[in-house]
């Protein structure tokens, strides 16, 4: 059998080692009723080949953006991924283990997630860091969720340029912990509106959350969300895109009490949108309310430097329901791709890489505006990913883009109504100039 | 008379350059770079005018590959895992990952596709997905499953609103949880954000739930019980079918944690003897790897009456194929950014169709027979207080130790010396000096042996040298370290943040 070394002597010896005649005596605590004799409806085992003939077969019918012209977005991006990350993160003593219960035999884990700390405190431009979450969505709905506890209210103002599955989380995740969500509508800038944001912003206000660059790709006015928030004693919670952090200004330099951020973009795989990581950090003074694994630094008995898991009185295991979340197994292995990634890019290579998916994506904007038919659908400014409104039918835009297999881009009406016969392309530093000629010809009608 | 501890296993200390990736930093050193931009374009800052850009940048790393390389080699090399040792770490399943598995989900098939693309450029996914789904159904005998929460954890908070919607499309408002006091932390924390009251119920003097204490707790307020079968105490909860009826006979549901699944799958299905929602840790049970930590995944199953409160999307397939379903008028809700964590299906899938119906059932055959070899062996030389025919997993005790002065922690940590991760120690918390161990199917009996001989001597040098055993362990890079002080003294990033704490 697979993977089950046992053989028919270990068996017997093991039996009469326990006082057991067979291995069904060893389940007579499960009633007779409930124990199945039989197998149960199931394909027969396959050999090691077969199963992957079956999976590359599977794999083989999806239409993937390996050497194709992708320009998916919405919060899940293709970069370019140097060759170390896939290298390094599969060596076997960093995906075998689990949590780094026991300090003395994770020390590799351990320094490397307070690496990771370091790196996402240092993006973010905030004091402290976790040690990763499942991916970006949760972790900013976490940071709302943090937010409340903090300021002990339970008023959530939160924009609609926040991606829409991440809103539908948030009310999905807290319908039962007596929240007032308010969501504030976009201009025609596609920013947040921000009076009225301002008007919406109370003294039962517990936080504002807003992402930038938001799902129309529009960069956000942070200062001012931030500024508002504070004026009437609430947090600022942000979204942020982790690619242009090494550009923009940085949450912390913007003011913002949490921030939070899909992982995907350092270093991970599409990947069909999971598993990815998220990040999550904030002020100091907060440190106590944070959800998730912390990692820190203390000695040995000798002195020696040495990293523990810490501060786990906020968490579920000694907390329970107390606890600041209910997060456990997190996606730390992804993370550590984003570890690896950044120590091979370094600030310059995260730097042009971000200041290439600025340029990629403008001249290539400017050339698809250019043309015949095709327009911004919002006015603000942009990072990577920019809307075009289209005067031919939506449906023909698409079918031109599909003949030419580019994936992307996404519908907006799907989740903004008002933005009819739109669509959201992102471009990245891993799109080739033939592949957003393409694009610039498929989305300009030039066939 | 010895007076050090002994380094009983000749294990050269693995290479230890205790530097940080920061600490290997100098200005200007490159490891890689982006291809030129071919695109003609202007510089990026002319098209960022008149907004906030970074006035600090990041300091990050400025280091050469072969750098890179050799430091997380190195670091990784610190790491005791599954790969390098037996490591019977109890209630999280720690058995072989196969390393198919790993090559099946860099197929650029599955990893280079978008959550966004159209349903009919990914069907090979979505039959994946659609497979891993129907196996699920078939090994908890319970129909409807959704493969969309991240963790354990977000699978339980999953059910729990699944549970809460369907009472309230009935107009009840049900805000009672029963849960045993050995439950996993996880249970009542979940609770908590579902807006759920823990109602603890007490273990017996048998480590199984007190079913009258359970009984008696049923009101009209309960909408469900949370029960982890086998328990924490690695015993098959015998009555949980009287348990189930007396639920289901005040209209409220019984949730199974799925965390030690192992024990059971392929042999008994949690839908015949009553259970009408779980969640399954594919982490655990169908070996996804741990990675330090995550990712896992935590489908859920559920009963027909509670199918329609499943989260969004859905897998569904109909005559044109396989689709993703947004739109399902009762649903709950979406509880993350995109379907699932496709990665962990693939893995799973891959390891369901090596396993089929056969290789099923002799997972937790042959994880009870290996746990059961380990209780008689170990409990030779310690306690074992609930000492009967055990499920995957059993608990012992160093209880005979402590008259020495030897404690759970010093033995766990003299286990390092001896090649081995430890237990699972204090826990669960109705047992003293806890020792929970799962050995998994996937160890042979010759590991057994060698496991049961270290304990063994730890036990001798408990019994002859206990002072001594505080040191251990004394062959990692690290000695024990003060955790304390971590507390105390934060430091949570490189260089710049020892603070007061608040």
């Amino acid at each position: 059998m697979p993977y089950v070394p046992h053989t028919e002597e270990d068996v017997r010896e093991m039996l009469a080692a326990i006082g057991v005649r067979t291995l069904d005596d060893l389940f007579t605590s499960i009633p007779k009723d409930f124990r199945r004799s039989g197998l149960l409806d199931l394909p027969p085992s396959q050999t090691e080949t077969e199963v992957m003939r079956d999976v590359t077969d599977l794999a083989s019918w999806n239409r993937n953006a390996d050497g194709k012209p992708c320009f998916l977005g919405g919060g899940m991006y293709r970069h370019l991924i140097p060759a170390a990350v896939d290298h390094l993160q599969s060596r076997s003593d960093f995906v075998t283990p689990y949590t780094p219960y026991q300090p003395e035999v994770s020390q590799g884990t351990l320094r490397w997630l307070y690496e990771y700390q370091t790196m996402i405190a240092e993006l973010t431009g905030l004091d402290v860091s976790n040690a990763c979450m499942w991916e970006g969505p949760t972790a900013f709905v976490e940071g709302l969720r943090m937010a409340a506890s903090v300021v002990n209210r339970k008023k959530l103002v939160v924009s609609r340029g926040v991606h829409p599955h991440t809103r539908q989380a948030l009310r999905t995740i807290t319908k039962y912990l007596e929240f007032e969500i308010v969501e504030i509508p976009l201009g025609a800038d596609g920013r947040t509106d921000m009076a009225k944001l301002r008007a919406a912003v109370d003294d039962r206000t517990a936080a504002v959350g807003i992402q930038s660059p938001n799902f129309l790709g529009v960069i956000e006015d942070g200062a001012a969300a931030c500024e508002i928030a504070h004026g009437k004693g609430a947090l600022a919670v942000g979204s942020f895109y982790a690619i242009s952090l090494a550009l923009l200004a940085s949450p912390g330099e913007l003011g913002f009490d949490i921030a939070t951020g899909e992982g995907q973009p350092l270093g991970n795989y599409l990947g069909y949108g999971g598993p990815s990581f998220g990040f999550f950090a904030t002020k100091k003074e907060f440190l106590r309310s944070m959800p998730a694994r912390i990692v820190g630094k203390t000695v040995d008995r000798e002195g020696k430097r040495g990293f523990v898991l810490t501060m786990t009185t906020r968490e579920q295991h000694i907390r329970r329901e107390k606890a600041t979340s209910n997060i456990c197994t997190s996606n730390t292995l992804m993370a550590l791709r984003g570890v690896i990634y950044l120590s091979m890019l370094g600030p310059q290579g995260l730097k042009e890489v971000a200041e290439q998916c600025v340029e990629k994506a403008h001249a290539t904007a400017e050339r698809i505006f250019a043309s015949k038919g095709c327009a911004p659908a919002v006015s603000g400014p942009f990072f990577h990913e920019f809307t075009v409104k289209f005067e031919q039918p939506i449906e023909k835009v698409r079918d031109r883009l599909a003949r030419r297999e580019i994936l992307g881009g996404i519908e907006l009406r799907r989740w903004y109504p008002e933005y009819s016969n739109s669509l959201l392309f992102a471009v990245t530093e891993a799109n080739t100039k033939a592949e957003c000629d393409m694009l610039v010809d498929a989305a300009g009608g030039i066939f | 008379m010895t007076t050090t501890l002994e380094k009983p296993v000749d294990r050269p200390l693995p290479y230890f350059d205790d530097r940080l990736i920061y600490e290997k930093s100098r200005i200007g050193a490159r490891a890689w770079r982006v291809p030129k931009n071919d695109v003609k374009s202007q510089p990026a800052a002319s098209y960022l005018s008149g907004v906030a850009l970074r006035k600090t940048p990041p300091v990050l790393p400025e280091v050469s590959e072969l750098e890179v390389i050799r430091h997380y080699t190195n670091l990784s090399r610190l790491n005791y895992a599954i790969s390098t040792t037996f490591y019977p770490l109890g209630s999280c399943t720690m058995k072989y990952n196969p390393v198919m598995n790993e090559v099946a989900v860099m197929l650029p098939g599955f990893r280079e596709i978008h959550p966004l693309q159209d349903d009919n450029s990914v069907q090979g996914a979505l039959a994946l997905a659609k497979r891993v789904m129907d196996y699920l159904a078939e090994v908890t005998g319970l129909p409807g499953v959704t493969l969309h929460p991240c963790s354990g954890a977000q699978g339980e908070l999953t059910a729990l609103l699944v549970c809460k919607a369907y009472f309230e499309d009935r107009g009840e408002n049900r805000h009672l949880v029963l849960i045993p006091d050995s439950a996993h932390g996880t249970n009542p924390a979940s609770c908590a954000i579902a807006g759920l009251k823990p109602v603890p119920v007490k273990t017996g003097p048998d480590g199984l739930v007190d079913v009258d204490d359970f009984k008696s707790k049923i009101t009209p307020d309960v909408a469900c019980a949370m029960i982890t079968n086998p328990n924490t105490l690695g015993l098959f909860e015998s009555r949980i079918h009287e348990v189930a009826e007396a639920l289901h006979k005040n209209g409220s549901f019984l949730y199974m944690d799925g965390a030690n699944f192992n024990a059971i799958v392929g042999v008994a299905r949690p839908g015949d003897f009553g259970v009408d929602m779980m969640h399954i840790n594919l982490h655990k049970t169908f070996t996804q790897p741990h990675g330090g930590g995550g990712p896992g995944a935590g489908p859920i199953c559920v009963c027909a009456a509670l199918e329609p409160y499943l989260p969004v999307p859905r897998v569904v397939e109909d005559k044109d194929g396989y689709r993703l379903e947004e739109d399902a008028p009762k649903s709950i809700g979406r509880m993350r950014g995109y379907g699932m964590n496709f990665g962990v299906m693939v893995r799973s899938y891959a390891y369901m169709r090596r396993l089929g119906a056969e290789g099923t059932r002799r997972i937790a055959e042959f994880a009870v027979l290996n746990a059961n070899y380990l209780r008689v062996k170990v409990g030779k030389h310690y306690a074992v207080p609930y000492d009967r025919i055990c499920m995957h997993e059993f608990v012992a005790s160093s209880k005979k130790q402590r008259e020495k002065g030897v404690h759970t922690i010093d033995i766990a940590k003299r286990l390092i010396d001896y090649g081995y991760h430890p237990p699972t120690v204090y826990f669960p918390l109705v047992v003293n000096e806890a020792i929970m161990i799962e050995p998994t199917e996937t160890e042979s009996k010759d590991t057994l042996d060698r496991f049961v001989d270290a304990m063994a001597k730890i036990a001798q040098e408990a019994e002859t040298n206990p002072e001594l055993l505080l040191e251990a362990p004394v062959t990692t890079p690290v000695r024990r370290l003060d955790e304390v002080k971590a507390v105390k003294e934060p430091d949570l990033k490189f260089n710049c943040c020892v603070w007061e704490p608040t």
